[in-house]
């Protein structure tokens, strides 16, 4: 399981990781993604070619770690 | 029955301004190994005072234990208009913070300790305090506003950068933007491990800005009911509270002064118990504060800069009187739509603060349906 995060101040809502990956990413009002859930072994190659999408490198996949 | 809720041990008297003044007040500090100082974080359960309430010794430990030599940098910045309990407390004893600083500096294996503070008599208070120590500290002082004391633009301002947040992909404790750790504590946690560290055991106790027709900072144990707070403040007048910060949470009275204050309650946070009195209106507090919030964020990520705009436009209709169908719906759309999605806390907050007024002040919500309540509009400090 992977982690979808959106770098907030570089996403500029081109919307293009929505259409890559609409299992995991809606667009909000404003055309902002909205993350539905984690990313599970078998949307990996999606996820990831949703996060090459991006134009601005605004979106991460990062490994599920506990926070401290 | 009035219940005493005053302590003092952070704010002791007299004033303790001086370093000599200080060291005869609380003694020398005591030379403690860096896993003693993480202990008495442990055993006093001592938790972040800025806001966010995190363990002090989990934070210790997880920067002691990043790739190379830690940051510490002691948060000073009261960037929220009604909070006062930091630089009241760096104008009293500026001392026991920097023992506190000296204290996580330890604990972590730095070699160099920050300040940072906003401009004006507290950094001067802070400069001659840091002038008269053995240790070395520097003070940084950082751009005035609400944002700028946010833990990653505090350190990004202290490193040369915009005091603007940034996303992190793990905390600044295990890695800071230059790939070392980064500890960021607000001033008074550092003050509480100080005096721990003089009287190791002794229930720590918290600093609240007890806002209403007077502005108070009084000292007090976790855990007291706020009614037994506004009773010790002499306030006594009291149609809600906001609790926290004015990303905080609302409680109506009476139910509100049983509620206690502490970390658990979501009461705690950075120690603001605002005092709504009977004669104004709740809505209208809760609109300024939106726009306030709204005022605040740094615009750079588009639900915050987009959402709590719109969050205040809803608050405001309501304010008014007579707003369009569905505003009630709106607002509690538009909390769901910012919580969590930004670079720092304060889309979060608003939510909070939004959500949390939907419900204390749902009966005045159901007159504003109809027309403004005619009670005078609240005044809150911007
Ligand atoms: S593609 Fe990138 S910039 Fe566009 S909405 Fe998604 S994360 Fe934001
Ligand atoms: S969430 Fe809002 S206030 Fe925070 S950094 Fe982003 S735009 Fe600024």
């Amino acid at each position: 399981m992977r982690r979808l995060r959106v770098d907030w101040p570089a996403c500029k809502a081109h919307g293009l990781c929505a259409e890559v990956l609409p299992e995991r990413v809606h667009l909000d009002d404003w055309g902002y993604p909205v993350v539905t859930g984690d990313v599970p072994e078998d949307l990996l190659r999606l996820a990831k070619a949703a996060v090459s999408a991006c134009p601005v490198n605004a979106l991460r996949l990062n490994p599920l770690k506990e926070k401290s | 029955m009035s219940v005493l809720a005053r302590t003092e041990e952070l704010l002791s008297r007299p004033w303790t301004l001086s370093y000599q003044e200080h060291l005869d007040a609380h003694g020398t500090l005591p030379a403690l190994a860096p896993h003693e100082v993480i202990a008495l974080a442990e055993g006093a359960g001592l938790r972040g005072r800025g806001g966010a309430g995190f363990p002090l010794a989990r934070k210790l430990r997880t920067a002691a234990q990043g790739r190379g030599r830690p940051l510490v940098i002691a948060n000073g910045t009261e960037g929220e208009p009604a909070i006062r309990k930091d630089s009241t407390l760096l104008m009293h004893v500026p001392h026991l913070v920097l023992d506190g600083l000296a204290l996580a500096a330890r604990a972590v294996g730095a070699r160099e300790s920050l300040i940072a503070v906003h401009s004006g008599l507290v950094a001067e208070a802070v400069t001659q305090a840091v002038a008269q120590r053995p240790d070395r500290v520097q003070v940084h002082v950082v751009p005035p506003g609400y944002l700028s004391g946010e833990a990653s633009a505090l350190t990004r301002s202290v490193l040369g950068g915009p005091a603007l947040p940034f996303v992190r992909d793990v905390p600044l404790a295990v890695r800071g933007p230059q790939g070392r750790p980064v500890l960021v504590q607000n001033v008074e946690t550092l003050a509480s491990l100080a005096l721990q560290a003089r009287f190791p055991g002794r229930p720590p106790t918290v600093l609240l800005t007890v806002r209403g027709r007077d502005v108070q900072v009084l000292e007090v144990k976790i855990g007291v009911t706020i009614g037994a707070v506004l009773d010790t403040a002499g306030e006594t007048d009291v149609q809600a509270v906001l609790a926290g910060g004015y990303a905080g949470t609302w409680l109506s009275a009476p139910r509100a002064l049983d509620v206690p204050v502490s970390h658990a309650a979501g009461t705690l946070a950075a120690g603001l118990l605002l005092v709504l009195p009977h004669d104004a209106c709740g809505v209208s507090a809760v609109a300024q504060l939106a726009r306030y919030l709204a005022g605040q964020s740094a615009g750079q990520c588009g639900p915050c800069a987009n959402g709590l705009p719109a969050l205040a436009a809803a608050w405001e209709l309501l304010a008014a009187g007579d707003p369009p169908a569905g505003t009630v719906d709106r607002i509690e759309r538009l909390a769901g739509l910012i919580d969590g999605r930004g670079a720092c806390g304060l889309p979060d907050g608003a939510a909070v603060m939004a959500r949390s007024a939907l419900e204390a002040f749902a009966d005045d919500i159901v007159v504003h349906r109809t027309g403004p309540c005619g009670r005078r509009s609240a005044e809150l400090p911007r």
